[in-house]
């Protein structure tokens, strides 16, 4: 049955119907949608719901009830994102499975409450301290919010990792028809692991501390090699007319859904545009862009940042052909005009007269 | 033979990694201690700080769980919400819970949450080399207080167990010390209560113990007992500060 839910809403509701009983969150916008609806919705499936103190307070429980064996989650937005930091890293150094919601608003700073992808450095390359990686799922549609989100819980327990949604305000607030297509979750993997009470067994003890030399290096080798394994298996990425095309653009979330609208334009010229949506933003799908660098002639990456995931593109092109970026920041949203302006400013000199003709079918709208 | 005395089966047999004279073994056993006597290693859950009792996990022979700095009481909210009826206890130090964990600790007295706190004042910051506590005394020398605490700068000893007895949510708060055998006895019997404030679903408790940190109040074992007695329960009176069984 199709319903008409937020992307916010959306991302509640797959929690609970992916299990999560455990929801922990402080209000910020543009995510006030999601605790709104937990702090209904929880208490009718007999989960708790707690409006925490502070972010802070809101990711330590998380951490609580993930070693307890639950499914927990919290949800914010950017400036309550870096205050979840420390624990972010302990959640990842206890190896414990959790979700986390980042509506992403304007930065640095208060900034404002538009959207933005200005937090995707924070998201994939770290955040808080050490070497770890989160598995960071980035939706473009209200749909595909609810689709990972419920993913997202199963991807954690399967990999004893925390996972990151990665959505921004538009995506979170949009209102979109779509359904929960997939069977609330009742069994779920079983956790030796977990605190449960040493009753019958030998202690459990969840930790990250490994004050013992070499024990710590272990550790991260440990860690390492999970992070391969989820780099092997874990990918996932939309390609559309990347065959032949005379450019491919790279974007994700929002950005990605006017990349799509650029790419169905240049369907009626014969100046060809291709779209590489990486879904999973870590593991970032940098095969599929590598294999596609060497057939195109170039690369144009469109973000809602100053330019950060580009960084990762290029990493997987390895100078196979150039890779162009267009940003806007602080609450700009990209235009298909500006990106088709961008594209015609960046293509090789034989591909110009191309463009011009498709640019008219751009600015007629 | 009559057995007077024995190691505590929840007790691990392991050397501690504890300075001598320190307070913190005497608190763990006590623990350990209770947790066999009302015979529920199986249903209890135990939080170690970060401070010196970091290690708790490795000396208590129960499931633990690690939290980051000042964290204790809102990781322990979360694990308590999975285990409803699982003893939850959380171990904190003076910097981990009065100073960094000023929030968390207010937030879960004022939820009631059903979770006993054991908060062990030693006036200091044991684990990173004796610098100011929040509860260090006026007039206490460390690290950062080298000519000893005054209130101008660096402000005034903070009295956890009265600030907690303002909110509605707190059950039971007790100071109490391990200065002697008595005071010893005594902290258990609070240590007691506070499990069954817990089991009794009476909500928040915590009891301060005040406990020696010789190395960095730079005296020898007795000449802190002494201290305790005669400098730390001038400005930390020891005794109930609230009570849901005895309601003033
Ligand atoms: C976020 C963070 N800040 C600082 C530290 C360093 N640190 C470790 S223990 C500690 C103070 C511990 O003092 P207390 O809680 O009184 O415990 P004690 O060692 O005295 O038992 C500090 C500041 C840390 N581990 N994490
Ligand atoms: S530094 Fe103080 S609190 Fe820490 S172990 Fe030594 S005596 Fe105990
Ligand atoms: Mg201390």
């Amino acid at each position: 049955m199709k319903q008409l839910l937020t992307g916010n809403e959306a991302a509640a509701e797959a929690a609970i119907q992916a299990g999560c009983r455990y929801y922990y969150g402080y209000p910020i916008t543009p995510q006030n949608e999601l605790i709104n609806y937990m702090a209904i919705r929880m208490p009718q499936v007999g989960g708790t719901f707690i409006q925490a103190e502070s972010e802070i307070a809101a990711i330590n429980m998380v951490y609580g009830s993930a070693a307890a064996g639950g499914r927990a989650m919290t949800s914010s937005s950017s400036p309550g994102i870096s205050l979840k930091q420390e624990a972010i890293s302990y959640l990842a150094g206890s190896e414990l499975p959790c979700v986390i919601v980042n509506i992403q608003r304007g930065g640095p700073g208060l900034g404002d409450i538009s959207a933005s992808q200005a937090d995707y450095f924070q998201a994939v390359k770290g955040g808080g301290h050490g070497d770890y990686h989160l598995i960071v799922l980035a939706p473009s549609s209200v749909q595909e919010m609810a689709d990972l989100v419920y993913d997202a819980f199963d991807l954690a327990d399967k990999h004893r990792n925390p996972v990151m949604i990665l959505g921004d305000a538009q995506i979170g607030q949009l209102m979109e028809p779509m359904e929960f297509s997939k069977k609330p979750r009742e069994v779920f993997p079983l956790k030796d692991w977990a605190l449960t009470g040493a009753e019958g067994r030998k202690r459990n003890v969840i930790k990250s501390f490994y004050p013992i030399k070499g024990q710590l290096e272990e550790f991260n080798a440990h860690l390492q090699k999970k992070y391969r394994t989820i780099r092997e298996h874990e990918v996932r990425y939309e390609a559309i007319n990347i065959h032949g095309a005379d450019i491919v653009l790279v974007a994700y979330g929002t950005s990605a859904r006017i990349c799509k609208e650029v790419v169905k334009k240049s369907h009626q010229s014969e100046f060809k545009v291709g779209l590489i949506r990486p879904i999973t933003l870590w593991p970032f799908p940098e095969q599929v862009i590598k294999t596609m660098s060497e057939r195109v002639q170039c690369i144009l990456t469109v973000e809602m940042s100053a330019g950060q995931m580009v960084e990762d593109v290029r990493l997987a092109v390895e100078g196979k052909c150039p890779v162009h970026f267009y940003g806007r920041t602080g609450g700009g949203v990209p235009t298909s005009l500006e990106i088709m302006r961008k594209i015609a400013e960046v293509v090789p000199s034989n591909l110009i007269d191309k463009v011009n003709r498709i640019l008219p079918l751009v600015e007629v709208k | 033979m009559q057995s007077l005395y024995k190691k505590p089966k929840t007790l691990i047999d392991t050397p501690t990694h504890f300075c001598p004279g320190c307070g913190h073994g005497i608190v763990l056993r006590l623990i350990a201690e209770i947790i066999d006597a009302w015979n529920i290693r199986g249903r209890t859950i135990g939080l170690a700080p970060v401070g010196c009792a970091v290690l708790a996990y490795n000396y208590l022979d129960i499931d633990m769980c690690e939290a980051a700095h000042g964290r204790p009481p809102a990781v322990a909210t979360g694990i308590k919400r999975v285990h409803p009826d699982h003893m939850v206890f959380a171990y904190q130090g003076d910097g981990d819970l009065a100073a960094i964990g000023t929030a968390e600790i207010i937030h879960a007295a004022n939820r009631g949450e059903n979770i006993t706190f054991i908060f062990v004042n030693n006036a200091v910051y044991g684990m990173t080399n004796g610098q100011m506590a929040p509860t260090t005394l006026l007039g206490q020398k460390t690290i950062t207080t080298p000519s000893g605490r005054e209130p101008l700068n660096y402000g005034h000893p903070i009295r956890i167990c009265e600030l907690l007895a303002v909110l509605d949510g707190s059950s039971y708060l007790e100071r109490v010390s391990i200065s002697s055998p008595e005071n010893i006895r005594k902290t258990k019997k609070a240590l007691e209560k506070g499990f069954k404030t817990q089991r009794e679903k009476k909500g928040f408790s915590l009891i301060e113990i005040l406990s020696p940190c010789p190395i960095y109040w730079r005296m020898d074992a007795n000449e802190s007992m002494r201290y305790i007695d005669e400098e730390m329960t001038r400005t930390f009176p020891l005794g109930v500060v609230k009570d849901w069984e005895h309601k003033n």
